[in-house]
């Protein structure tokens, strides 16, 4: 489904990704995992077009989408759940899930999907006419990644979503990320918790500095002795 | 367009009759008039820059450079070509409008602080241009205009420009307008266009920017680079922010009250600056988000009204 082939980029003259190369197939959760810094972030904001590679070419569905502006990719069934949730918080939750649907013209399955979103986030329609600022940070992500399925995106990339949530916040939301991935969504699950996203996660790769160094099914990485000490704790 | 909608447009035309019957009769003498076309064209100025900083989030303080150019172009129309004054306001808006788009692409990169001095060096370039063509009576600037704005055309400019907006603002385009504002990189990532949005507000901004220097030429007789100095974007700026930013019944409501203060302290000049100022600073800290501040007037009218959610809100 989607396939990036030697990337390279650059903010200004620091070399932040150095020829990443990797896949994902239709169906699968596939999940980059690394320290601060690492060029996770990076990465998801090539792929989605909010960041333009030097060289190297990614390929969506089949077509080439590297250099093609966000609302394009968009388009195409590519959703970006951006790092900080980063919700309009002077807009009311069912405000910040018709944005979700921005690009798309047809109005029942707008509507069909904000049933859904609603029906997999139960809280979200409680809160449907509350200013999204007011919400508490859970409630923050869960309408950050229901906002992104308000794209039907074929692809959905999710950007730490686990971050700065109490641990039993962070199960639930990694039980939503498998929901919909069961319903027919591919995931790219970006996570400094790795241990988390590990255990969602069909295969998974390591980036460290800019570079992709290990690769894997995610049990065989789960269970690595490296990866544990670099990554799991212990 | 709704019920409410052409009631509004019914009670501000019952307004307008009102006015220029009382304008008619001689009741009203020529300082009330001064003082209501000087609202309208503040009302135009601020509304349309509330588009820019209000609701599309980017911090510009070059409006005054935009008036001027609406002002210039119309009064070159019609006092130096001798073409219609309807027509010297079209262009006047049109090349203001232009130049929203000129300025708006290169600049749109910029942030906060950034744009905002991009913006006041833009609206000084524009001063300096006209201070040194000759065309164009340099300092002392354009004179002998004819008077040609009058209630109804400040009226009807008034309702163009706040009608206008206000679709703009409740539109899908409106929607895009305030996410950009609220979140650019969450805007971009849901596939919103953030430069084409930006660059229709900066444009609808300078459109109607020029349409208030058109009518302000053509009422005050002349016209003169000093008066469209960076004091006067910040006058604009401030009628905005006492207002509310992002709330266009603030917006006016900010630019009458700030307006009439400044009419009726001229009779204590040494202190109007002082009362004036006084006044600024106790809003900002007793209403920080302007008078009206993110409130959709709107929402009070409607069934349920505003109380539960509509009102207050904070940011974490």
């Amino acid at each position: 489904m989607l396939s990036v082939k030697d990337i390279n980029v650059y903010y200004g003259a620091i070399h932040a990704l150095k020829g990443v190369s990797f896949e994902i197939k239709g169906g699968e959760i596939v999940t980059l995992i690394g320290a601060n810094g690492a060029g996770k972030s990076t990465i998801l904001k090539t792929i989605s077009g909010l960041l333009k590679p030097k060289s190297g070419t990614i390929e969506f569905a089949g077509q080439p989408i590297h250099g093609k502006v966000a609302q394009e990719i968009v388009k195409r069934g590519m959703s970006h759940c951006p790092e900080g949730r980063r919700v309009f918080a002077n807009m009311s939750v069912e405000e910040n899930l018709e944005l979700g649907a921005f690009l798309r013209n047809d109005k029942k399955g707008i509507a069909e999907d904000l049933e859904s979103v609603y029906v997999r986030f139960p809280r979200l329609r409680e809160r449907s006419k509350q200013m999204a600022g007011t919400l508490s940070g859970g409630e923050q992500q869960m309408l950050a990644m229901g906002r992104a399925l308000m794209a039907r995106p074929k692809l959905l990339l999710l950007d730490e979503p686990s971050m700065g949530l109490a641990p039993l916040l962070v199960r639930e939301i990694f039980n939503i990320v498998q929901e919909i991935n069961k319903s027919g969504t591919t995931v790219l699950l970006v996570e400094q918790n790795a241990n988390m996203a590990l255990s969602i996660a069909h295969r998974a790769y390591v980036i460290e500095t800019g570079k992709i160094v290990l690769a894997g099914a995610a049990q065989e990485l789960a269970s690595s002795d490296e990866i544990k000490k670099a990554y799991l704790g212990g | 367009m709704n019920k409410r909608f052409f009631i509004g447009i019914a009670i501000s035309l019952v307004f307008y009759g009102v006015v220029q019957a009382l304008i008619s009769g001689e009741i009203l003498n020529d300082f009330y008039i001064d003082t209501l076309v000087m609202l309208g064209v503040n009302i135009i100025l601020a509304v349309s820059l509330n588009l820019i900083n209000g609701f599309t989030g980017q911090f510009s303080i070059g409006h005054a450079g935009f008036m001027s150019i609406g002002a210039y172009v119309s009064a070159i129309m019609t006092t130096n070509l001798g073409y219609s004054f309807p027509l010297g306001l079209l262009c006047g808006c049109l090349a203001a409008a232009v130049a929203g788009l000129i300025i708006g692409f290169p600049t749109l990169r910029l942030k906060g602080d950034y744009l905002a001095i991009a913006t006041l060096g833009f609206g000084e370039i524009i001063r300096i241009v006209w201070l040194n063509n000759d065309y164009v009576g340099g300092a002392a600037g354009l004179n002998g205009i004819e008077r040609v704005t009058n209630w109804s055309w400040i009226f009807f400019g008034v309702l163009v420009a706040v009608v206008v907006i206000q679709n703009i603002v409740k539109s899908t385009h409106g929607r895009a307008m305030i996410s950009v504002r609220e979140n650019e990189i969450a805007a971009e990532a849901m596939g919103i266009n953030v430069t084409k949005y930006k660059v229709i507000a900066f444009v609808v901004g300078a459109f109607f920017a020029g349409m208030a220097g058109a009518f302000s030429a053509h009422y005050f007789y002349g016209i003169a680079p000093t008066s469209y100095n960076f004091m006067k974007s910040f006058e604009i700026l401030v009628f905005v922010v006492l207002g509310g930013l992002g709330s266009t019944a603030g917006t006016i409501i900010g630019t009458i009250l700030l307006t009439l203060l400044f009419t009726y302290l001229q009779d204590i000049p040494e202190w109007r600056m002082v009362i004036y100022s006084m006044i600024l600073i106790l809003t900002m800290i007793f209403r920080p988000k302007g008078l009206l501040g993110n409130v959709d007037v709107t929402k009070f009218f409607k069934k349920g009204g505003a109380s539960k959610n509509g009102g207050t809100t904070t940011t974490p």
